[in-house]
């Protein structure tokens, strides 16, 4: 996937001041969500409540080396959905705020602003049968992982045919076994 | 040249369904001069269309329309409405599919001899045995090109096999080896040789696999006598007053309904859509669907034990580099009841792709743990689990209420695990894991059973009419002229990939089928 908009900054503060673009998609009859087209177009949630759902997809799928960029990339495809719904972004947004409230309860901040991941991932534990925590998760499985950019950090060389496959390229270059 | 048909040619026999049953079935009929029309619901898509990206090529080839599950299995719940994962394609799902092509076992064909009365299981012997077979496979094997078979040497073993041969040699498994593939291991048949390329189940780019679309079908249409008609979905098949087969009923792409004449009709749409088809062909004459007089039409539905173990290793392994199944260990094939359970499985390795793995190695979890067992691709090898299941007649296909866009009513596929089956999984998953614990695994990864590619038994085999719905050709119990040609017709699933054994039916059934229309009896 090309990602366009060299905008977007690499940290969840500064990314929101960014224009931000947009994931055209397909919903697959499993409920996953694919596509790959892009095009700027204004967001449709408030920032905070992206920042926030930022948030709750790297402590959904947390991965140290990955940039902030890319889980705001996999939120577009639901900030998309909530353009073209207001129920959509009604739900994003009323649920965003519920679990801001649980948070303010608990830690007397924002979700986003606990420091502490375990904390932040105790909440989301509250949540993960609900329909919200669902939408959010399951959005991620190919809005997240199935961003090319990312495949060489997981070590995935991606398509291998027009590169004449692994025949010469290592199919059976392992060295450590016997 | 592929020969176009009339629609009011009832001349022809009709074939719904263009893979491995259909596909090898249509070509055989072709190349003995008999005419054939192939009614494919998706589209043609040759091996320079074919996507070496997961989802990409899963929007191209798969089966995406809607159907409906219930039952206990967890497929039922990840994937409500994807129970199956199977192609929607001209070669059906031989463009899928990973080429393991393993003979059934002596005992296979006879469980209910061999295992007993199992309860809540509807186990029942084939009417045919491995000897009436043998002579069937030795062809199938010949035209697919299937290595270690005819001198055909083996697969060279990647990066996935060598960890799992290493460990499973070292907990003392025997029969250990790159397995009996229907990939060229050497140029043959027009085709070329292998060239790891990784994206087996996304159709193969160099033509390598052996599938209908590739190996048969054009040989079938070079006859004249063979027409594969794209992206035509059967609705309904038509008989007249005796309770013969006249024709189908098929929507084109754009929705408009033809009616093809035929002189004999064989359904061949994979395990859902075959059973869908009959019961949806019901009238007057045949109240509970066509050849259903036995009540066994989309009954007993098996989808094979499965699951998928991973190991983690501290090193890399780079598992989907070069095929996909790339080797098989055979010694948990055998029926051994001391194991706690009946039947056998064998193991395959198997990996899929980074956006593959985040969607099916372990379907709604989240959290760090997932995340770092993603981490941990580079160093991961996998293999599949396939085990014979138990039949159950409430294991099943039925019509439900809700219609898709022409009008036919969405298949139901019901499924509940027997207890042979969760005591199967159990035990694969362990010694799975302590393969790849004996050759220094980190952690074991125990994936649950993925959408249903083994679609077995909804219209099966049976010596009496009262049991199932074909006969030992594949000819329905009900209709002489009315047959069933996929993996529909299993009595019962074995542990082995039925691929094999699903053509080496079909061209059995050829024969057959040419022969009784030169006898005038068709």
């Amino acid at each position: 996937m090309a990602l366009h908009d060299e905008r977007l900054a690499s940290n969840r503060r500064g990314f929101l001041k960014g224009g931000i673009g947009l994931l055209a998609m397909t919903i697959m009859p499993s409920g996953l969500v694919v596509g790959q087209a892009w095009a700027n177009m204004p967001r449709s949630t408030q920032p905070q409540t992206f920042a926030t759902l930022v948030q709750m997809s790297r402590d959904c799928y947390p991965h140290p080396q990955i940039e902030d960029k890319f889980y705001a990339n996999a939120v577009n495809i639901l900030d998309e959905a909530a353009r073209a719904s207001a129920e959509e972004r009604d739900l994003l947004e009323s649920n965003v705020a519920e679990l801001d409230r649980s948070a303010q309860e608990a830690h007397g901040t924002r979700y986003s602003e606990i420091e502490s991941e375990d904390d932040r991932t105790a909440l989301l534990k509250l949540i993960e049968d609900g329909d919200f925590f669902r939408k959010v998760r399951s959005n991620l499985t190919v809005g997240l992982y199935n961003q090319k950019e990312l495949w060489p950090l997981f070590g995935y060389e991606g398509a291998s045919a027009d590169k004449g496959g692994y025949l010469d390229r290592g199919f059976n270059d392992i060295d450590w076994i016997s | 040249m592929p020969a176009p048909f009339d629609l009011n040619d009832s001349n022809v026999v009709v074939i719904v369904g263009s893979g491995a049953g259909g596909g090898t079935l249509g070509t055989e009929l072709a190349m003995k001069g008999i005419d054939v029309v192939i009614l494919e619901a998706g589209a043609r898509h040759e091996t320079w269309d074919f996507i070496n990206d997961e989802w990409d090529s899963f929007n191209q080839l798969a089966w995406k329309d809607k159907r409906l599950t219930s039952g206990d299995w967890r497929v039922a719940k990840d994937f409500p409405n994807l129970p199956a994962w199977i192609v929607k394609s001209v070669g059906g799902s031989t463009v899928h599919w990973a080429g393991a092509s393993l003979r059934f076992q002596e005992h296979e064909f006879k469980t209910r001899t061999h295992y007993g009365e199992i309860a809540d299981a509807n186990l029942l012997d084939w009417p045919i045995d491995l000897k009436e077979m043998e002579p069937w496979y030795e062809k199938a094997e010949y035209r697919m090109g299937v290595t270690r078979t005819n001198g055909i040497p083996g697969l060279p073993g990647n990066n996935n096999f060598k960890v799992l041969e290493a460990g499973a040699k070292k907990i003392g498994y025997k029969e250990v080896h790159t397995g009996n593939m229907a990939i060229n291991s050497e140029p043959r048949d027009d085709r070329s040789s292998c060239m790891q390329i990784g994206f087996c189940f996304q159709g193969c780019k160099s033509g390598a696999k052996w599938s209908t679309l590739v190996a048969e079908i054009p040989k079938g249409e070079e006859t004249g006598h063979l027409e594969v008609r794209p992206e035509c979905m059967v609705l309904k098949i038509e008989h007249d007053a005796s309770g013969k087969v006249t024709g189908v009923v098929y929507a084109d792409k754009e929705g408009r309904q033809h009616r093809q004449k035929a002189r004999v009709v064989a359904v061949a749409g994979n395990s859902i859509e075959s059973p869908r088809l009959l019961l949806n062909s019901h009238s007057s004459m045949f109240p509970d669907g066509m050849a259903n007089s036995s009540g066994q039409v989309g009954r007993n539905y098996m989808r094979h034990t499965t699951g998928s173990v991973y190991g983690v290793f501290d090193k890399p392994v780079h598992m989907y580099r070069g095929t996909t199944m790339a080797g098989i260990v055979r010694d948990e094939a055998r029926h051994d009841p001391s194991r706690g359970f009946a039947g056998g499985y064998e193991f395959e390795t198997l990996s899929l792709g980074i956006p593959f793995m985040a969607a099916f190695m372990m379907p709604g979890d989240w959290g760090k743990g997932f995340a770092s067992d993603m981490e941990a691709y580079r160093n991961m090898a996998g293999l599949w689990i396939v085990g014979e299941d138990m039949p159950r007649a409430d294991n099943r296909i039925t019509l439900a209420e809700e219609t898709d866009e022409n009008g036919m009513p969405l298949p139901n596929v019901h499924f509940d695990d027997h207890e042979n089956d969760t005591k199967m999984r159990e035990h694969a998953y362990q010694q799975g894991a302590a393969i790849y614990d004996a050759v220094g695994a980190i952690r074991t990864i125990k994936t649950p059973p993925y959408p249903s590619t083994h679609n077995l038994g909804t219209n099966r085999m049976s010596e009496k009419a009262q049991d199932g719905v074909v006969n030992r050709f594949g000819q329905t119990h009900d209709i002489p002229n009315l047959f069933v040609s996929d993996g529909s017709q299993f009595t019962t699933g074995a542990a082995e990939n039925p691929t094999l054994t699903i053509v080496s039916l079909a061209l059995r059934q050829a024969d057959h089928i040419a022969g009784r229309m030169g006898r005038g009896e068709l």
